[in-house]
């Protein structure tokens, strides 16, 4: 097990390394982050003057070397746009994208599983041909035209919830800035985490309705029918818990790709978190943004994955994590 | 006795009766980069820092110059300005306004990593002369030297010192710089909190200098970025927002429709065009070799009137456009009304193309912006088609303006062959055009950096120098009437219009557009 944890740590590390060399041949192609900081009057003399204080004449080995050598020691530079250093605005936007993803993830999980199970137990019920109905349109839909829509419904016309932003009762609890504890707070995230939801939740609630099919067919629930158990302690105590590996797998990685590409649903509602501010970066040419906000992504899907594999013990004791399997 | 002291208690009570405070709440589809005046010459930027610090002038709704921090001036000799400084003025955190603070800003903003160092000429010496009196000293005469001190903001020295920016910050600095996230001027509002990209909070400041004239009646004023057009909307529609801006063309008609709101539109000031390069012998973008199509003026001409500028006009800008002659702004230029546009006719563009030896037209490649200016990336589409009528074959290549300015700019080594621009003089002056767009340049850029298509001709090389050291208005415009009229003849660009302004405004405030899109909040009143 703890061969296991290192070799995968090791592994993370190379992964990183691979990222970061990716995403920096790919910044010579985003265009010329020298002529988005300066005014459009700024003469060809004093962009070259700051092109080379930035550093960008030198050769793209140097650079790179430059940059490997500055993030271990966590030190991401400063942004092209802002002036200010990279570390410190990326790290107080992410508590915004992170609550949001975790609420929009709860929501999935909250609404999906039991959806999941009913639509997998009631197959021919009224209301599961509803909730199938509904689900495609969760799977179809671009998340921004969902979220245009919930707020020209919900915030234009019914003036019930604000039409962007996080609200103005954000609490600052030492570093972690939440809006969980106030209502103004709690009202703006209901349609970001709902339209980033979306797609989750479908997802989840058809993972979950296909495995109970399945589980409902095999012998240990034929066998636990036959012995006498109550329908709730096949239901939930038997048949979802086997259900719940793949869905933990997803919900694993989706968890990843929620946080990574929050950045539609940030954009929609002018969500202040990271993804906002990486899509401005890409859109200006603010390199060190773009590139610490990868390099955080990458890490964070590793992490995701080593947590993932490690919860198989926790639910299904019949896997092992033997050193040479995995 | 008692009555007395009844009637004084129950008027002291209406008298303190709170008067609920007045906040203006707007968005703009950009971020405000920094609080530092010096660190980007862009109109957004410097447009709201106007709010919170001052220059030595100001300019109007109607964009004349008004005293600012300088009551008056005169030239008192060819090559020498006295400033009367305004006595009486307190910046933010109550140091006084001296002559001190404008010498200091003089130097300030022509710091290495100042983005307005052209605001003052780098020859150009500040001098204080007594406390409130300052003399600017330069090595020849300049009839519009003060024209952009409107958005060359003082600063307080003292303060500058205390809080070791007296230096503009670069983005290869380590720390940040404190004016880019603090500002302390001497305007009507102080900015009480800034997160960047979030949201500016300002308040008003009831020391100014000019509080008796005040235009305006709020308290607070809360700026968010809204980027998303769709959203930016649904924030003025839902009520969240009392003033957004841009609107896009297509979402006026909605705006005005809805209950409560409406869209306020007027003409700005940039002039979009089409640019031809002049400069090389065989074009980079084209299927012609040997010569160079563009070197020849009936060429020019011909795409010239082959575009239908009012067609453009009515479909693509939705009426939100002026069709222009000239490539500044009419507001700008007082004999502009002698020039007009040349007609709209593809028989007699073709003809001219047959003339200059392309009867069957020929290819060119075009670059273009798709996220810089209203409906950029539609315009040249529409271009093409009209060019494709007069059988020229336009490839377009639309990139974000990260890319499209890396390319065509001088860094790119002006890579074009027939390009879109957008242009406003930052003086609000003939001359700012003439010098960056249409003077002789090298291959670097050296005579006239914004020409991308290195247009020549000497004469009006010649006029733009004479119209640089003319003081009398009317000979000077004369002059600019003249290189104008030689530069229309040349057809040196295609002017197409001045693009329009949207904003969009909530029925309970009033607001006053300025043609350079700047956002004023002491013009504001809110009921």
């Amino acid at each position: 097990m703890l061969a296991f944890i290192i070799r995968r740590i090791f592994q993370a590390f190379l992964v990183m390394v691979v990222v970061a060399l990716i995403a920096f041949l790919m910044f010579r192609y985003v265009g010329d982050p020298v002529n988005q900081m300066v005014g459009i009057e700024t003469t060809p003399a004093e962009r070259e003057a700051l092109r080379e204080r930035l550093g960008l004449n030198d050769t793209a080995l140097v650079q790179f070397a430059r940059y490997i050598w500055n993030a271990i020691q966590l030190n991401f530079g400063t942004s092209y746009q802002f002036k200010q250093p990279v570390a410190q605005m990326i790290g107080d936007r992410m508590p915004a994208t992170l609550e949001l993803a975790f609420v929009s993830a709860v929501f999935a999980m909250v609404v999906g599983v039991p959806m999941g199970v009913y639509t997998g137990l009631k197959r021919d019920s009224w209301l599961s041909k509803v909730f199938m109905s509904v689900s495609l349109a969760g799977i179809s839909l671009p998340t921004f035209l969902i979220g245009i829509l919930l707020i020209f419904l919900f915030a234009v016309n019914l003036k019930w919830l604000p039409s962007f932003g996080r609200g103005d009762g954000i609490v600052q609890l030492g570093f972690w800035s939440t809006g969980l504890l106030s209502w103004d707070g709690l009202k703006a995230l209901i349609l970001p985490s709902i339209t980033l939801g979306l797609f989750q939740m479908t997802l989840i609630m058809r993972l979950v309705r296909s495995e109970m099919l399945e589980v409902m067919r095999t012998d240990y629930i034929k066998f636990a029918r036959a012995r006498g158990l109550t329908r709730r302690a096949i239901n939930f105590g038997h048949a979802l818990k086997n259900t719940l590996v793949p869905v933990i797998t997803i919900t694993g990685l989706q968890l990843g790709a929620i946080i990574a590409f929050a950045i539609i649903t940030e954009t929609v509602f002018q969500w202040p978190g990271m993804g906002l501010l990486f899509l401005q970066a890409v859109q200006n040419v603010d390199i060190p943004i773009m590139a610490a906000y990868l390099l955080l992504i990458a890490f964070l899907f590793v992490t995701i994955n080593l947590i993932v594999d490690l919860l198989y013990v926790v639910v299904d004791p019949r896997i092992r994590i033997t050193g040479r399997s995995m | 006795m008692l009555k007395r002291v009844m009637l004084a208690a129950a008027s002291v009570a209406f008298l303190a009766s709170p008067v609920a405070a007045k906040t203006l709440n707007y968005a703009f589809q950009g971020a405000l980069r920094g609080l530092d005046p010096y660190s980007l010459n862009e109109t957004f930027t410097l447009g709201t820092l106007g709010n919170v610090y001052e220059g030595l002038t100001k300019r109007g709704p109607d964009l004349k110059i008004i005293p600012g921090l300088a009551t008056s001036w005169e030239v008192v000799e060819p090559t020498r300005w006295r400033f009367h400084l305004r006595k009486g003025v307190k910046f933010h955190n109550g140091n006084p306004f001296t002559a001190d603070d404008v010498v200091f800003s003089a130097d300030r903003v022509r710091s290495k990593e100042s983005d307005l160092k052209t605001r003052i000429g780098a020859d150009v010496k500040a001098v204080k002369v007594d406390d409130h009196t300052v003399d600017f000293i330069l090595t020849k005469p300049n009839p519009i030297l003060h024209y952009e001190w409107d958005s060359w903001y003082i600063m307080d020295k003292e303060w500058s010192e205390e809080h070791n920016t007296v230096q503009v910050t670069s983005a290869s600095d380590e720390n940040p710089n404190y004016a880019s996230l603090h500002a302390n001027g001497t305007g009507p509002f102080k900015v009480t909190k800034h997160e960047t990209n979030v949201q500016t909070t300002f308040e008003e400041n009831k020391d100014w200098w000019d509080a008796a004239n005040k235009h305006h009646n709020l308290d607070t004023v809360v700026y968010k970025p809204i980027s998303n057009d769709a959203t930016r909307v649904g924030a003025l529609l839902s009520g969240d927002m009392d003033m957004v801006y841009p609107v896009p063309v297509q979402d006026i008609a909605r705006v005005n429709a809805n209950n409560g709101t409406s869209a306020l539109t007027g003409p700005e000031l940039r002039t979009i065009f089409l640019g031809m390069d002049q400069f090389r012998d065989e074009l980079l973008y084209s299927n012609v070799k040997g010569k160079n199509p563009f070197k020849d003026v009936r060429v020019r001409k011909a795409f010239y009137q082959a575009i239908n500028i009012e067609a453009i006009k009515t479909k693509i800008m939705r009426g939100l456009s002026a069709p222009s002659a000239l490539m500044i702004s009419p507001f700008l230029f007082s004999r502009s009304g002698e020039f007009e546009r040349m007609p709209y006719d593809p028989k007699a563009a073709k003809a001219l193309l047959t003339e200059a030896g392309y009867p069957d037209g020929f290819e060119v490649g075009m670059d273009c912006p798709n996220d810089r200016y209203v409906n950029d990336e539609a315009i040249c589409q529409a271009v093409v088609s009209f060019l494709a009528k007069i059988g020229v074959k336009v490839n377009l290549n639309a990139q974000p303006k990260a890319k499209y300015f890396a390319k065509v700019l001088p860094s790119g080594g002006y890579d074009t062959s027939f390009y879109l621009l957008g242009w406003t003089p930052g003086s609000l002056d003939s001359w700012n055009v003439l010098s960056n767009l249409m003077n002789c340049r090298d291959a670097k850029g050296k005579g006239s950096p914004f020409n991308l298509g290195g247009y020549c001709n000497k004469m009006v090389d010649q006029l733009t120098d004479e119209i640089l050291g003319e003081n009398d208005p009317t000979k000077r415009d004369g002059l600019i009437a003249k290189a104008f009229k030689l530069a229309f003849d040349d057809v040196n660009h295609i002017p197409l219009h001045q693009q329009g302004l949207a904003w969009g405004v909530s029925d309970n405030i009033t607001v006053k557009q300025r043609a350079d899109n700047q956002f004023m909040f002491y013009y504001v009143m809110k009921k």
